[in-house]
């Protein structure tokens, strides 16, 4: 039996990952003259008005036409511009994956597509707007690197952070307030996942809002006599295949787990590792090939197969498997 | 540069069109040919650029989009003959392995190219964007664009049009090829424009119209379409041409739109085109 003090995270307060966006982008304006923001009438939706009042002249707003958004941020960037977009994660690729992919990704536009209200915890707005494929669609693209990160502090920091890599971005957030757990002023590495917990009997690899799902089950499963460790895999590309493999190595079995469909999301991405270089039992936690649906984030973590309890089974289902 | 001089090059340009789309029996002769006076004459006339070094930011220079990508084989002649890169490389077009691919595209790295195109209406976006930039950056060059009629069918290029109307993008030209055909028949039978300069009037746009075989009424149109820029309003400029322009065969069908011409074609089609400045 571990103690669960072990699985001790500590947790400095409570917001909601867009938020983080809308400072790290205010802090850009303030450090960086290249970077400009573009917006399909969801300014405050993004948290973008504090850019906007202090940097009027770079602050775009293109009306809802997010397409057009796509070209024009591809375009700014000839000439030296870092653009920002912001739109829902909806918005930002299944309505323009055409954009992206000719005048952004083919054309190695060093645009930052940066994607709020994603998944199921948009809540009461209903499937239209809760995307759950766009991380597939964004990671198949060549050149694009695509990036969720799981608390207020660590998008703030991501953002930044992406401003500094030549390429295109995809950065996907959220809408619901959740807990922050990594540190303020920690600088965000594109590609180096986090070990948020160390353990030995089983690997919890999470991304985005399913990271604290994952420690909240990490925790629970300690009480329980498991001890799981957990990984903040906050870049799904490019993927750090080194953490993977060294936590597979060490723990036998894995869980992924994601606010986004099983096909094409964080799980394909670690299950292709493991399966070319280390076939390891893993279970999925993520949605089931289903649109969701109108209701509270939390109803619909719970009905969607996307909660602490989910990834709790997933752990033990998963243990199980070992040879 | 001298009319004659330019119709020198637009000939040379048809006879590199032709030999390319025929050697890889494949690409987009009709829309080459039938921009061919307009490019030559942006390019050797209108422009401010710098073919080499190849400077993707353009800084200080006018910048083009050929947002109708499958027209490629004019813009690579274009190009080439401007001294963007070797004019050998034109026997490349749409082979394995070579930069000049099927549709514009930069992955490869061809100078001249800085945004890909083919997937139709997102050249007009790409421009703004690029316009918004030189305007941030204090630099009062240019952006054109080419669009084709069909291609307006495109919703995106009317939510650009429609932006830059409203945000004053005065540093842009875009010219529409309006030869009225598309790959399944008459833009009319197709899906009519219905009146396209009341259109372009009614999102804000300055409108100008020109005859595209006509070498000096497109250096006179495109010198007044300049000196209109900087008043605040967005410049479009409808070029009246013909698809297939100089090869009698061709001229005036869709059918050339997207088909090769056989070994016998091609001789007929050459025999109609004066060798210039020699042939890649």
């Amino acid at each position: 039996m571990i103690d669960s003090m072990e699985k001790h995270v500590e947790v400095t307060g409570k917001k909601d990952t867009r938020s983080g966006f809308g400072e790290g982008l205010h802090e850009l304006g303030k450090i960086n003259s290249n970077v400009v923001a573009l917006c399909a009438d969801l300014t405050g939706s993004l948290k973008m008005n504090a850019f906007e009042h202090d940097f009027p002249e770079r602050f775009f707003q293109v009306g809802i036409a997010e397409a057009n958004m796509m070209g024009i941020a591809a375009g700014m960037t000839v000439g030296g511009k870092i653009p920002f977009t912001g739109t829902f994660a909806n918005f930002s690729t299944g309505r323009v994956y055409d954009q992206i992919r000719q005048s952004i990704a083919y054309s190695q536009k060093n645009v930052k597509i940066c994607a709020s209200h994603a998944g199921l915890t948009l809540g009461e707005d209903g499937a239209t707007h809760q995307i759950l494929e766009d991380i597939g669609m964004m990671k198949m693209l060549p050149n694009m690197a695509v990036i969720v990160p799981c608390d207020f502090n660590q998008t703030k920091q991501a953002t930044i952070a992406i401003a500094e890599h030549e390429g295109p971005v995809y950065l996907r957030f959220g809408r619901p307030s959740v807990p922050i757990f990594t540190p303020a002023d920690k600088k965000f590495e594109i590609g180096k996942a986090d070990i948020i917990l160390e353990g030995s009997d089983v690997s919890i690899i999470a991304c985005g809002h399913l990271v604290w799902k994952a420690i909240e089950a990490a925790q629970q499963l300690a009480e329980q006599g498991i001890d799981a460790a957990v990984i903040n895999m906050h870049t799904i590309k490019p993927l750090d295949e080194a953490a993977i493999l060294a936590t597979a190595t060490k723990t036998g079995c894995v869980v992924t787990a994601e606010e986004h469909m099983l096909n094409g999301g964080l799980g394909d991405s670690v299950a292709q590792v493991l399966a070319r270089h280390l076939p390891t039992p893993q279970e999925y936690v993520g949605v089931n090939d289903s649109f969701g649906e109108s209701g509270t984030p939390d109803e619909l973590m719970a009905k969607y197969g996307i909660d602490t309890k989910d990834v709790i089974e997933a752990a033990k289902r998963v243990i199980g498997r070992k040879k | 540069m001298e009319i004659k001089e330019l119709e020198r090059i637009a000939s040379q340009t048809r006879r590199d069109i032709v030999r390319m789309v025929a050697a890889v029996n494949s690409g987009h002769p009709g829309g080459s040919l039938g921009c061919t006076d307009f490019l030559t004459v942006l390019y050797n006339h209108v422009m401010k650029h710098t073919p080499s070094p190849f400077s993707m930011d353009g800084i200080g220079e006018d910048i083009f989009y050929l947002s109708n990508g499958h027209i490629s084989p004019v813009w690579y002649s274009t190009l080439a003959r401007c001294g963007y890169f070797p004019v050998a490389e034109l026997s490349t077009f749409r082979k394995l392995g070579g930069r000049l691919q099927g549709h514009p595209s930069t992955d490869k790295g061809l100078p001249g190219i800085r945004a890909a195109s083919g997937s139709l209406g997102q050249g007009l976006s790409m421009a703004i964007g690029t316009a918004e930039t030189k305007k941030l950056n204090g630099d009062n060059s240019l952006v054109y664009t080419l669009h084709g009629d069909g291609e307006l069918q495109e919703g995106q290029i009317w939510e650009a049009a429609m932006y830059a109307a409203a945000k004053k993008i005065d540093n842009v030209i875009a010219t529409i090829d309006f030869n009225g055909r598309q790959i399944d028949g008459d833009v009319d039978d197709v899906l009519s424009l219905g009146n396209l300069k009341q259109k372009w009037q009614a999102f804000g746009w300055e409108v100008l119209e020109m005859d595209g075989h006509n070498m000096q009424e497109l250096i006179d149109t495109l010198s007044k379409a300049k000196s209109m820029t900087g008043q605040g309003k967005p410049i479009c400029i409808i070029m009246t041409t013909e698809m297939g322009q100089g090869v009698d065969f061709m001229v005036g069908s869709h059918k050339w739109h997207g088909v090769a011409p056989n070994e016998e074609q091609l001789a007929d089609a050459l025999s109609q085109l004066e060798e210039t400045l020699g042939d890649y």
